[in-house]
């Protein structure tokens, strides 16, 4: 693993996959929202709105995906040192919280329609709202701390002890919604989901993931060129 | 082990009392905040009772975070911490001793006013009671999380902010319980399984926040 601590060998590593990841992510967008959009059938109960469901169900997942992600990096990061891995934290951060916010703005564009409302705080949507602050105070301990070897531990620190707290919080959310609301809104285990619905769904699976792989590989290399002008800039003053 | 932290203990506490006590602020604090409540909603008895675990114990959460800020940050500025990092003390040992001194300066009396702001919000006897029970177990776990969060922003310079973005969302659970203890009493319900949670939540901190507080001040230590 160490092996890829090399920033150079990173580059070349990185610039071997970002094609294909592009190439995948560029084909299942294109093929998965012509599917999403247009071909698929509307749903019987809930007609052209279902069409939302093909972007937030991959986001939803993606929102506790990339955290997941972020956490494995801070772990490794912490245990072996390994310096890509603060990198790879720091960038998925972000994305996390894009995708975060993106499940929690098309669920309330949903919820309208379905259920009357542009926000209930049911389980769900309060603990990936939790999340959401998860991402917010990790992304604002980064940039407060000026030495990033130091920002990148304590917000490795806080990184894990957040994952941690991830299932606490939604046994806690899920506990706190059952006394409040008896009758949840949410068709719980609804109908299944039919072939014609469960391939464009797939496939946009397909793309989130490529996206994420592909903006990830992008923006730890935004951050390591960063890193290297930071430093040319360091040794002009000192005049080396 | 045991001497280490007594002295601590007993540190945290004279200081506390000698600086004109942070615990008496941040029950003033307390008081200011829930008082406010009712001149924002209304001084209505039943709207009052029904929402005033709840504002009790978001008002604690917030009391307790603004004494959390400079539970680290003051000790690392004079170099007392430099100085406790070279004893043969661990620093774990240290955290715990310092959240634990918290707890007693912050937390107890904050419990100790709960009955009081519970008549205020017009809440039932049994109600009071069971919330102050819950505040009791529950508090804890505050101080323990918080110096989490007051060792991860020791190192910067005006954590303030940065120290509730950080550790409210980790309160969450805490509340839920504290005020779902509180709910059940005033719904003729059984407290004790909330109660339980919730003193196993503050178990959990008390073991393990320690460790994480102590790795993120290091860092600082550097």
């Amino acid at each position: 693993m160490h092996k890829y601590a090399n920033p150079a060998r990173f580059n070349r590593l990185a610039n071997a996959i970002l094609p294909w990841s592009f190439g995948v992510m560029a084909i299942a967008f294109a093929y998965g929202l012509y599917q999403a959009l247009v071909a698929s059938p509307p749903d019987y109960q809930q007609g052209e709105t279902v069409r939302i469901m093909y972007i937030h169900v991959p986001s939803a997942w993606m929102s506790l995906a990339v955290y997941m992600v972020l956490a494995s990096a801070s772990f490794v990061s912490l245990v072996w040192r390994h310096p890509l891995a603060d990198i790879a934290a720091k960038a998925s951060a972000p994305v996390g919280a894009t995708f975060t916010a993106l499940a929690l703005f098309t669920g309330s564009l949903w919820g309208k329609p379905m259920w009357g409302t542009y926000w209930e705080w049911d389980a769900r949507m309060t603990s990936v709202l939790i999340l959401l602050f998860l991402y917010f105070g990790y992304m604002a301990l980064w940039r407060s701390i000026d030495d990033q070897q130091k920002a990148a531990k304590a917000a490795a620190i806080l990184a894990i002890v957040g994952v941690i707290n991830v299932p606490i919080i939604k046994f806690s959310v899920e506990w706190w919604n059952t006394i409040h609301q008896p009758a949840s809104v949410m068709r719980m285990g609804g109908p299944t989901i039919d072939g014609s619905m469960l391939i464009p769904l797939f496939t946009m699976f397909i793309a989130f993931h490529a996206y994420f792989i592909t903006l990830l590989l992008w923006r730890m290399k935004a951050e390591l060129n960063e890193r290297k002008i930071q430093i040319m800039k360091e040794n002009e003053v000192l005049g080396q | 082990m045991i001497s280490a932290l007594k002295t601590i203990l007993s540190y945290e506490l004279k200081l506390a009392w000698r600086q004109g006590s942070t615990g008496g602020m941040a029950v003033a604090f307390f008081l200011v905040t829930v008082a406010l409540f009712p001149l924002g909603v209304g001084p209505e008895a039943k709207t009052l009772a029904s929402i005033g675990g709840g504002v009790i114990w978001v008002a604690a959460l917030l009391a307790a975070l603004l004494s959390l800020e400079r539970l680290i940050h003051s000790d690392l500025e004079d170099g007392f911490l430099d100085q406790l990092a070279l004893s043969p003390w661990p620093l774990e040992l240290v955290i715990f001793a310092k959240a634990l001194g918290h707890w007693l300066v912050t937390g107890l009396p904050l419990v100790l006013a709960t009955p009081l702001l519970g008549v205020m919000m017009q809440m039932q006897a049994h109600s009071i009671e069971v919330m102050f029970y819950s505040m009791l177990v529950g508090t804890p776990a505050l101080s323990f999380i918080g110096s989490l969060g007051s060792g991860l922003t020791a190192m910067v310079k005006k954590g303030g902010l940065l120290i509730a973005l950080l550790i409210l969302p980790l309160y969450i659970p805490t509340l839920i319980f504290g005020v779902s203890a509180i709910d059940a009493a005033s719904f003729n319900g059984d407290p004790v399984p909330h109660l339980m949670i919730l003193a196993a939540l503050s178990i959990g901190a008390v073991a393990l926040t320690p460790f994480a507080s102590a790795a993120a001040i290091r860092l600082a230590l550097e």
